[in-house]
């Protein structure tokens, strides 16, 4: 089949306005999911669930959220780490206080209060713009992870400061504790990414996308025709914050299962989320998700070929993958600023066209 | 003077109605610069005013004032009879209030389509949780304002560019695009910051003939600045002529055109 858009006119403009408006990527996506789905499960180990796929899943979330505030609406945020530890302290302060209810609602809800802090720490941004906000939301960064270890009833007074999450189930299958298999991590985590995705697209792509983006292009004129930029801004916070709490709340339940906050809820944290959606494409959710596989897929592939096939030793195989991302992330700020998604946008555009350019 | 009657209609037959918008003694100043000093005028319903003046003259600092960007130190802005409270922009907006830019200012990452539809915020009621969920209400509204802009795009000739990011454009079609996003808001006065500003004759008259289109066809009312003495004498009611802040002229283009302080201001500098 080939990839065109001609014989497929849209007749209304709620075709028009779809997510996939060419038929070929629609089939395509139908059949990612169905194979995410419904093969993969079946097929996966603990290696693949753990090393790559679940990682990838709850990042692609955690990489939505930080778009939707950097890439979409302008607002710089180095907090991420922070935002998502307030995720997995609050989902494990549910689900030690209320273990009769589900994981699933614990996730949403831990969520939502991730949300709730998202927009007292947005508050700045009413005032300060770029670099100086760049800088308050490092402060929330050092600060949450501050309160946290330094708070014992964040972590129930456990003696070793840690927090790890009790066995749960859904429909009896457990997927938290211990003993989780590795294909309930990877569905649990598949359907988050799913239902996130599909709001940040719908979001994006409606009036709210464009009050953000407006927010971000210019604020002034936003303003002028009829933005509100305190409710622009206070709500991309705390979309952005919801995404990103269910992805630390992910991150510690499902995949870790006990977590140190400061070392995995760290500055580290904030940073690789940014580079995600640099790498992967600012104001993109494809490229949340590019970039997201890119920064989990990278480490794998370069220790095993580094490691692995050509034999060097590990410490300076991950020095080099540290010299390789900074150099992506050069490449991409000065090139090609929309990232992955943009040149999959180049390459799809030139294919369309294809074989005749003109 | 015709002007002064309450409801009179013009030679090409358009009504012109009541006052809309009045500015009492307006001061505005930033630090030392007076940039508007004690000027009275009014905008009638349905009427084409323009606003014209040497450089610094302070014609944008007005039309700032108008649309809530500046607070100006002294002075009311009465609109629809009603005095109007110090007001955000965004507020100003929803009172059916728009504007343009004399430097542009679109949303450069964005489409023309998405820009265009911002134009329509003021119109969007559905929240934030069903546009999530992009069910029911939500679709039904994109829908809805998409056919409105829709409307508006074919007005103004720019379908061909509806899917091109803005920042791509040339200059004239930018400032094409930026009326099409004030139009979409349906404003009831809509206010120009020099819509002809270093275009060429071809796409000077075309943007006149768009200008007194909207104002025909929708009613709506419009103040504009502009520097092109043709086009203001072609297109406009009334016209205030404005100097160092202060204002020196205010009539129909004929009796400003005969007014000799306006004559050693402006005109008699601009050429002629
Ligand atoms: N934000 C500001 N801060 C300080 N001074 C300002 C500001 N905006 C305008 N001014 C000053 O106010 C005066 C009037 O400026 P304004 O932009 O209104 O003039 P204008 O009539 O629109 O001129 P032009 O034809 O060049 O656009 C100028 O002296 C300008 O320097
Ligand atoms: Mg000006």
């Amino acid at each position: 089949m080939l990839y065109r858009e001609a014989g497929d006119f849209k007749t209304t403009y709620v075709e028009d306005g779809q997510t996939f408006p060419i038929k070929f990527d629609r089939i395509a996506y139908y059949i990612l999911l169905a194979v995410a789905f419904g093969v993969v499960p079946f097929i996966i180990n603990d290696y693949w669930a753990n090393a790559v796929l679940v990682p990838f899943l709850i990042y692609a979330v955690a990489a939505i959220g930080l778009n939707i505030l950097v890439g979409y609406a302008g607002q710089v945020s180095l907090g991420t780490g922070g935002f998502m530890a307030v995720g997995a302290y609050a989902c494990y302060k549910l689900m030690t206080s209320f273990p009769e209810v589900s994981i699933l609602i614990h996730v949403v809800l831990a969520g939502v209060i991730t949300a709730a802090v998202g927009v007292l720490f947005g508050l700045p941004s009413l005032r300060i713009k770029g670099f100086y906000l760049a800088v308050a939301t490092l402060a929330a960064q050092f600060f949450l992870v501050w309160l946290f270890n330094k708070v014992p009833w964040f972590y129930n007074y456990s003696a070793s400061g840690q927090i790890s999450a009790p066995e749960r189930t859904v429909f009896g299958i457990e997927v938290t504790g211990a003993n989780t298999d590795a294909w309930a991590k990877y569905l649990v985590c598949l359907i988050f990414v799913t239902a996130c995705a599909w709001l940040a697209r719908n979001l994006t792509r409606g009036t709210t996308g464009r009050t953000w983006m407006a927010i971000r292009d210019m604020d002034i004129a936003a303003e002028i025709i009829g933005v509100n930029p305190l409710k622009a801004k206070l709500t991309a916070f705390a979309v952005s914050s919801f995404f990103v709490g269910i992805a630390g709340a992910l991150f510690f339940a499902v995949y870790l299962g006990s977590v140190e906050v400061g070392e995995v809820f760290g500055i580290n944290k904030s940073f690789l989320v940014l580079f995600m959606i640099i790498i992967g494409g600012l104001g993109s959710i494809f490229g949340s998700f590019a970039g997201a596989a890119f920064m989990v897929l990278m480490p794998v592939l370069l220790k095993n070929i580094l490691v692995g096939g050509l034999g060097w030793p590990t410490d300076i195989a991950a020095h080099f993958e540290l010299v390789i991302v900074g150099g992506l992330i050069v490449v991409f700020l000065i090139l090609e600023p929309h990232g992955l998604a943009q040149l999959w946008r180049v390459a799809k555009e030139k294919l369309r066209l294809w074989p005749f350019p003109h | 003077m015709s002007a002064q009657a309450e409801e009179y209609v013009t030679e090409d037959g358009r009504k012109i109605g009541g006052v809309m918008m009045e500015m009492k003694n307006i001061t505005l100043r930033f630090g030392g610069v007076v940039a508007i000093k004690d000027i009275s005028f009014d905008i009638r319903e349905g009427e084409i005013r323009a606003i014209i003046g040497p450089n610094g003259a302070g014609k944008s600092s007005m039309l700032n004032v108008i649309s809530g960007f500046y607070n100006p130190q002294e002075g009311d802005v009465i609109f629809r009879g009603k005095k109007r409270p110090q007001m955000r922009p965004y507020k100003v907006a929803q009172q059916g209030i728009a504007r343009t830019f004399q430097n542009i200012a679109l949303f450069e990452g964005m489409s023309v389509l998405d820009n265009v539809m911002t134009g329509r915020l003021t119109h969007m009621k559905t929240g934030m949780f069903g546009q999530a969920m992009w069910w029911g209400k939500a679709q039904d509204e994109e829908v809805y304002n998409r056919e409105k802009v829709e409307e508006i795009i074919d007005f103004l000739e720019i379908q061909a560019i509806r899917k091109t990011p803005v920042g791509r454009l040339p200059y004239g079609l930018k400032k094409r695009v930026e009326l099409a996003r004030a139009l979409a808001a349906e404003p009831k006065l809509l206010l120009l910051d020099e819509p002809m500003a270093g275009m060429n004759v071809e796409e000077k008259e075309d943007m006149s003939r768009f200008i007194l289109d909207v104002n025909d066809e929708f009613g709506t009312t419009i103040a504009l600045i502009e520097h092109d003495m043709g086009v203001v004498m072609d297109l406009s009611d009334r016209v205030v002529v404005m100097d160092y802040g202060k204002k020196i002229g205010d009539g129909t283009p004929d009796e400003v055109r005969s007014n000799q302080e306006v004559i050693d201001a402006y005109l008699g500098v601009a050429h002629d």
